[in-house]
């Protein structure tokens, strides 16, 4: 935390990100205060996770991380630095020829450690007219592997409508972050079972959605 | 009074009339306990503390802090809009020119007080102009709605809410420093009416007066909240260049506009199927749920007084 130049990104960038979305955060549910939290939600864009983090109260942000393509943050100076030391991502090699030992493995230390993660379980951002992809597995392996922590499922609304894809300039449109009630893995539950279920938790968090 | 006292005279009046409804509201729920109603109306009380507050400060700094705090209410407005509206990739020009070039350009014309041009900058230039920058992306998927909706937007959000702060530039003789005071004057009488009417139709309110569009108006509310703000629009006839007969007219003219205003934005709101523009203001809704009313009345305001009062 004693690092200037980040805590001054930090606020430019949560304070970029209210100015544009107005964003807001609303808990459909009350959630144990002190366990970590695995916050799994919707990708459509580079600024989904600045999101999450800004509506996050400011001691529950403190310990969270959240979960990013090494392949993306560690290219060039700019992105190390917002990666690293601003939002002090959990980064995650996504080509798999390239990395060594359990994918998984950062992310099991950081919850071990009490902080809570932002992940993403569609692996990629979402360029389609489908309001959500596939969920990959890593979701499933990681919370039944930790039971101490609580899968929460999110819905960003909008942030695709402010910046779609190659487009340089931001529409300032008002987003949502939504949190759903949270999510455990059932005892002997398969990984085709809880992801669905982890699907429909998440496409029952947008707005329209017929709960 | 001294001209110089009068502004501070004012806003001192406004906050005494804050400071008895949040009494009224913290009597309220010792007697009744935590209704809904009472912590809504509390809600309301709060946010109109934080809005009069914004307000004297853009008094404070001048005729400069007031464009920008209209230039800003627009944004908030804009955005609303634009966030209800089902717009297309192809679109993002036009957003963006919508947001970044029109919105800034219509207040620095009314801050060079240009009324040539600002006047008919957005329903002549950027009507023809912004339909261009949309076609040119090449997507003709609902193109005439969608370009229809923009400018309607721009129309609500940017061209009529710029006419609060045009009363700044109008050429009034003999009120030369005191055209605060006349913001002051539409924005007051307007809201008043508003609060008004909710609470006459809390009061008395029996029948309906339009239930396709808006669930919570009565004729009763409308009819006490329209007499009473057009006395107080007479009682303000100080603040103004008008005699008190004519200050409670254009009261009158004020407060009808913005109750069909009212309407009409209500209309919208349950066509997209919501209840609120937005959650900016609590207790209140959006920016556009506390500015439909004014933004009715303003262009309307603006232009009699330009018609009648000015060389």
């Amino acid at each position: 935390m004693s690092d200037p130049a980040a805590a001054i990104a930090r606020i430019l960038t949560t304070g970029a990100a209210r100015a544009i979305t107005g964003v807001r955060g609303e808990w459909r549910a009350e959630i144990a205060a002190d366990a970590p939290r695995i916050y799994f939600a919707n990708h459509a864009s580079h600024g989904d996770f600045l999101l999450v983090w800004t509506v996050l109260p400011r001691h529950l942000r403190r310990r969270t991380r959240p979960v990013a393509g090494a392949d993306y943050w560690e290219d060039g100076a700019v992105r190390r630095f917002f990666g690293r030391r601003v939002f002090d991502a959990v980064l995650v090699d996504r080509r798999p020829d390239r990395r060594s030992g359990d994918p998984l493995a950062p992310l099991a230390a950081a919850l071990d450690a009490g902080q809570s993660l932002i992940l993403f379980p569609e692996g990629t951002r979402n360029r389609t007219e489908e309001r959500l992809l596939p969920l990959k597995s890593g979701l499933y392996h990681l919370t039944r592997a930790h039971p101490q922590a609580v899968p929460v499922p999110v819905w960003i609304e909008n942030l695709n409508r402010v910046m779609p894809k190659g487009e340089m300039v931001p529409i300032p449109l008002l987003c949502t972050v939504t949190f759903g009630a949270p999510l455990p893995v059932g005892a002997g539950e398969d990984k085709a079972s809880y992801l669905d279920r982890a699907r429909r938790a998440m496409l029952a968090l947008a707005p329209g959605a017929t709960a | 009074m001294t001209p110089s006292m009068e502004a501070p005279a004012l806003f001192a009046g406004i906050a005494a009339v804050l400071a008895a409804a949040t009494l009224a509201g913290w009597l309220l729920r010792r007697r009744f306990g935590r209704t809904a109603t009472i912590e809504n109306l509390e809600a309301r009380v709060r946010a109109w503390w934080v809005m009069v507050g914004l307000l004297a400060l853009a008094f404070l700094l001048g005729h400069g802090g007031v464009i920008v705090l209209f230039a800003l209410a627009s944004f908030a407005a804009l955005r609303e809009f634009v966030t209800l509206t089902p717009t297309r990739r192809g679109d993002h020009w036009a957003l963006a020119a919508a947001f970044f070039l029109v919105l800034p350009a219509q207040y620095w014309l009314v801050g060079i007080a240009w009324y040539g041009l600002y006047s008919i900058f957005i329903p002549v230039y950027v009507f023809l102009l912004l339909p261009v920058a949309a076609a040119l992306r090449g997507d003709t998927t609902r193109f005439m709605a969608r370009v229809a909706e923009l400018q309607w937007g721009l129309m609500i959000c940017v061209f009529c809410v710029s006419h609060v702060p045009a009363l700044l530039t109008l050429p009034i003789p003999g009120f030369a420093g005191r055209h605060l005071l006349l913001v002051a004057f539409l924005v007051l009488v307007v809201q008043a009416s508003d609060v008004l009417q909710y609470v006459w139709g809390k009061l008395l309110g029996r029948r309906r007066i339009a239930p396709a569009l808006s669930p919570s108006k009565t004729v009763e509310g409308f009819l006490g909240g329209i007499a009473s703000a057009t006395l107080l629009g007479a009682a303000m006839w100080w603040m103004t260049p008008f005699a008190p007969w004519q200050a409670a007219l254009m009261a009158l003219v004020a407060t009808l506009m913005g109750f069909l205003g009212g309407l009409v934005m209500s209309a919208i709101k349950r066509d997209r199927g919501v209840k609120d523009w937005g959650r900016m203001i609590e207790g209140h809704g959006g920016m556009l749920d506390r500015l439909d009313s004014v933004i009715f009345a303003a262009p309307v305001f603006f232009h009699l007084t330009r018609y009648w009062w000015t060389v």
